[in-house]
């Protein structure tokens, strides 16, 4: 069997061919002709087997005719050109890169195309009289890169990145490095006539450099512990801003009064260091939304039917009682009724689950749903927000932003390190004034800025920065730091079921009835072939015989029905029990009835499959959690779930997304709950948790909002994450150990009085950068195995 | 020696000058995408390879 050239499919058979070249598809084949027409051949050179199967897309982007839709999604318009980015989940290789920029050649119209890679977006220019955005979109469909438009592209402003940090640090990086080499003569202390003369110049120097360090890369650090202190909280803050603004005014007071050189390296150097570990914690994922809500999955615009002919309005304006036309892989966008039409509803977006239902007209279909075969008419029950699902987004969790503060572990320790030092100098200050008060002086500055804690600021944030950067690379993707100190005090586990524990891509099918011979089964594997349905082609790769070509007479397929057809002899019907007029199977699971000649034979059973490694992972993670498994679903899989999950794992069904978020709420009185899942369904829960993970087939297509999203292939790795999560955590405090005995050094030099900018200058950057070394050394140590 | 006045005065001068270089460089947005220029470089050949020669490969 051969490859597809286009997109690395297997071919099932040979026929469709160009020039020794295979296609798995005509939709592959397609794609391939319109390149090659216009020479983009290259296109195959790069990379082997590049594209990926472009959808059917026909009326889908009807509304992006519609002046006030293309308005919100350009981001620049005037009478000639427009400027439009749209995000292209399918982009990944160089191929992509080439053709996407090459798409000149492919159309006039457009002008320009860049694309930025990581981000997968793709900024076009084009020219607004020749080519509107509607056929950009299309033209790009039928490459096969179909770009991404949601409700979420058209509302509110795109956040922008923030980069005062990386300015903070690279003022304070040029200083420092300035300032150290000023600063340097003056370490030897040699009284030599050359020095002595321009020192005066150096230290001027030094101090002008100095006051952008202080008042613009420091600045955060005097707003957090103001706010801090009027917060009347403790923070680490509080005695990083005063050892910042003791060693400026100190080192200002020796210059202005040449007592001294000051203390410029070693403020600067601080500010530097410090920063560098604020910019290190702070890895971002741009090509991962962990922000995700309904909005991001519904389409911009809905075909609504009129007495008059179609219209397509966007979907804020669908009233109750509207008539609309949902078209195949459209997603049903509000609650309502099915007016007419074949519906066969994928409701994977919101529960995980796969496979298709069928719905008879009269009945309420939900929003989120994608139908999956043909045009269906509904009428509108109730607008977008008040939607079953879009509801939930209405709950108090939504509303307030990320406040899931459980004090870290820096802020903890900081309080008690707040009183010493301030406790210390006091005494210190005390006791030496009784003696001397310019040494008084002296030493409870010299204690403020000794006792400065970069090293203990420093240790959390570059022992979490670089776990995060190794659950990354092991496709473990953590919003921020901060979860990952959550991650390692959580207790009770809760999962979803479906989507979840089970897969969306493989289900396990079994027979049940008379058994069909070979013959018979070929016949069936003929007929699946002809259908498009996602349900027949499951079944079509299950048939264990090979396929064959046969005389087929009176095919038929009825949506959402079945299919009927006389193949020789036999007439053939399968399909829903209706269809085939078989008695409705006692099962929960998805069933196609065979009937072959009038009679029925049987049905095939359609069960999602358990992910491989279920058992084992609740295996290793029964012994310190609480599990729970919590599902949208019936009680139908209990007793099997019994059978392989250890004993003591609490399994409820039947929950409703609010019962979800509900049950987390009730367990988070004593405990603190992970909660993983995947669908629109889990959304109030995972936001609800202390930790949300959410699972994915594919991680840059569809995940709600949530802490972490994981790749649903390193399921069995979770008990390990968690483990690495635990022992990070006891690195920050091995370490936090470590700057503390840095700390009583330096408070040596500085109660005794002794301490000079030289020792200063020594002590502060050993200690920061041995910390540094420590925990990356240790966070990689603790993840090699 | 006042020589070391315009030593150190251009030396900073000089330090200041890439310093700016490397402000103006961020808010362009030079940092943004730092993966795909990498690959885009490498393209360029590519685009003038005559028709006729792409056949005859592919026919071999």
């Amino acid at each position: 069997m051969d490859v597809c050239y286009h997109c690395g499919n297997d071919c099932e058979d040979n026929s469709l061919k160009i020039e020794q070249k295979y296609f798995c598809c005509n939709g592959c084949k397609t794609v391939f002709e319109i390149l090659h027409q216009s020479e983009l051949n290259c296109y195959y050179d790069f990379e082997k087997t590049p594209g990926s199967i472009p959808n059917d897309i026909k009326e889908k982007y009807g509304y992006l005719d519609h002046e006030e839709i293309i308005g919100k999604l350009t981001s620049f318009s005037d009478d000639t050109t427009s400027v439009v980015q749209l995000y292209i989940p399918t982009i990944h290789c160089s191929s992509c890169i080439w053709i996407l920029e090459n798409l000149h050649k492919l159309n006039d119209g457009i002008v320009t195309s860049t694309v930025n890679f990581p981000d997968k977006t793709v900024r076009f220019t084009y020219k607004n009289k020749a080519i509107t955005l509607r056929e950009v979109v299309e033209l790009m469909s039928s490459i096969g890169y179909e770009p991404y438009i949601s409700l979420d592209d058209t509302e509110g402003t795109k956040n922008k990145v923030d980069k005062t940090l990386i300015y903070q640090v690279s003022v304070a990086a040029f200083v420092f490095g300035n300032v150290m080499l000023l600063s340097f003569p003056e370490y030897f202390e040699v009284d030599e006539y050359w020095l002595n003369q321009y020192k005066y110049v150096f230290r001027g120097i030094m101090l002008v450099m100095s006051i952008p360090v202080v008042f613009f890369s420091a600045r955060d650090y005097f707003v957090s512990a103001y706010k801090g202190i009027t917060h009347r909280i403790l923070n680490i803050d509080i005695p990083i801003a005063l050892g910042i603004g003791v060693l400026f005014v100190r080192s200002v007071v020796e210059v202005a009064f040449d007592i001294g050189s000051g203390f410029f390296d070693s403020l600067t150097g601080l500010v530097f260091f410090l920063l560098l570990g604020k910019f290190f914690q702070k890895k971002t994922y741009n090509y991962l939304s962990f922000e995700r809500d309904y909005k991001s999955y519904f389409p911009i615009a809905v075909t609504k039917i009129n007495e008059d002919g179609e219209e397509s309005i966007p979907l804020q304006n669908i009233k109750k009682r509207d008539r609309l036309l949902i078209r195949n892989e459209e997603l049903i966008p509000v609650d309502c009724i099915l007016i007419s039409g074949n519906a066969s509803i994928d409701y994977s977006f919101v529960t995980g689950e796969a496979v298709p239902v069928v719905k008879e007209s009269g009945a309420k279909l939900f929003a989120g749903g994608k139908q999956t075969s043909g045009a269906i008419e509904i009428e509108v029950v109730e607008t977008i927000a008040q939607s079953y699902l879009t509801q939930l987004w209405s709950n108090d969790v939504f509303a307030k932003k990320t406040t899931k503060s459980i004090k870290n572990l820096t802020d903890t320790i900081s309080k008690y390190f707040t009183i010493a030092i301030l406790s210390i100098a006091t005494i210190a200050g005390i006791y030496w004034s009784f003696i001397d008060v310019r040494i008084a002086v002296n030493v409870v500055t010299a204690v403020l800025i000794i006792a400065c804690p970069c090293a203990l600021a420093l240790s959390a944030p570059f022992a979490l920065g670089n776990i995060l950067r190794i659950f990354g690379l092991r496709k473990f993707y953590v919003k921020n730091a901060d979860t990952v100190e959550h991650l390692a005090k959580i207790d009770a586990i809760v999962f979803d079921k479906t989507g979840t524990l089970t897969s969306t891509n493989n289900s396990k099918i079994t027979y049940i009835g008379t058994e069909l011979t070979a013959d018979e089964q070929v016949i069936l594997k003929c007929l699946l072939r002809a259908s498009n349905h996602p349900l027949s082609r499951a079944l079509y790769q299950y048939l264990p015989v090979d396929y064959k070509k046969l005389e087929v007479h009176n095919f038929e397929e009825v949506l959402g029905k079945g299919v009927a057809a006389t193949v020789g002899e036999v007439s053939v019907k399968f399909g829903a029990a209706t269809f085939v007029g078989a008695d409705k199977a006692r099962t929960n699971n998805t069933v196609i009835y065979i009937q072959l000649n009038g009679v029925v034979k049987g049905y095939y059973e359609l069960r999602n499959e358990y992910r491989e490694n279920v058992p084992l992972v609740f295996k290793a993670l029964a012994k310190e959690y609480t599990l729970v498994v919590l599902s949208g679903d019936n009680d139908g899989e209990q007793v099997y779930l019994e059978k392989i999950l250890p004993k003591g794992t609490q399994l409820i069904f039947n929950q409703k997304p609010e019962d979800k978020l509900n049950f987390i709420k009730r367990m988070q009185s004593d405990k603190r709950v992970l909660m993983i899942g995947d669908g629109l369904n889990d959304a109030g829960a995972l936001m609800q948790s202390n930790v949300g993970i959410s699972i994915s087939e594919d991680i840059n297509v569809f995940s709600p909002a949530c802490d972490i999203i994981m790749d649903a292939k390193l399921f069995q790795k979770l008990p390990d994450y968690l483990r690495y999560a635990k022992k990070t955590v006891l690195i920050i405090k091995m370490s936090f150990g470590l700057s503390f005995s840095y700390n009583l050094v330096g408070m040596y030099f500085a109660l005794t009085g002794q301490l000079t900018p030289v020792i200063a200058a020594i002590l502060m950057p050993l200690s920061s950068i041995t910390i540094v070394i420590f925990v990356t050394l240790c966070t990689n140590l603790l993840t090699k195995k | 020696m006042e020589v070391i006045y315009i030593t150190i005065g251009v030396s900073i001068l000089v330090a200041v000058l890439f310093f700016a270089a490397f402000l103006k460089s961020l808010k362009s947005g030079q940092y943004e995408d730092t993966y795909t220029p990498s690959v885009r470089m490498l393209f360029d050949d590519e685009l003038v390879k005559p028709t006729k020669n792409t056949k005859t490969n592919n026919k071999q």
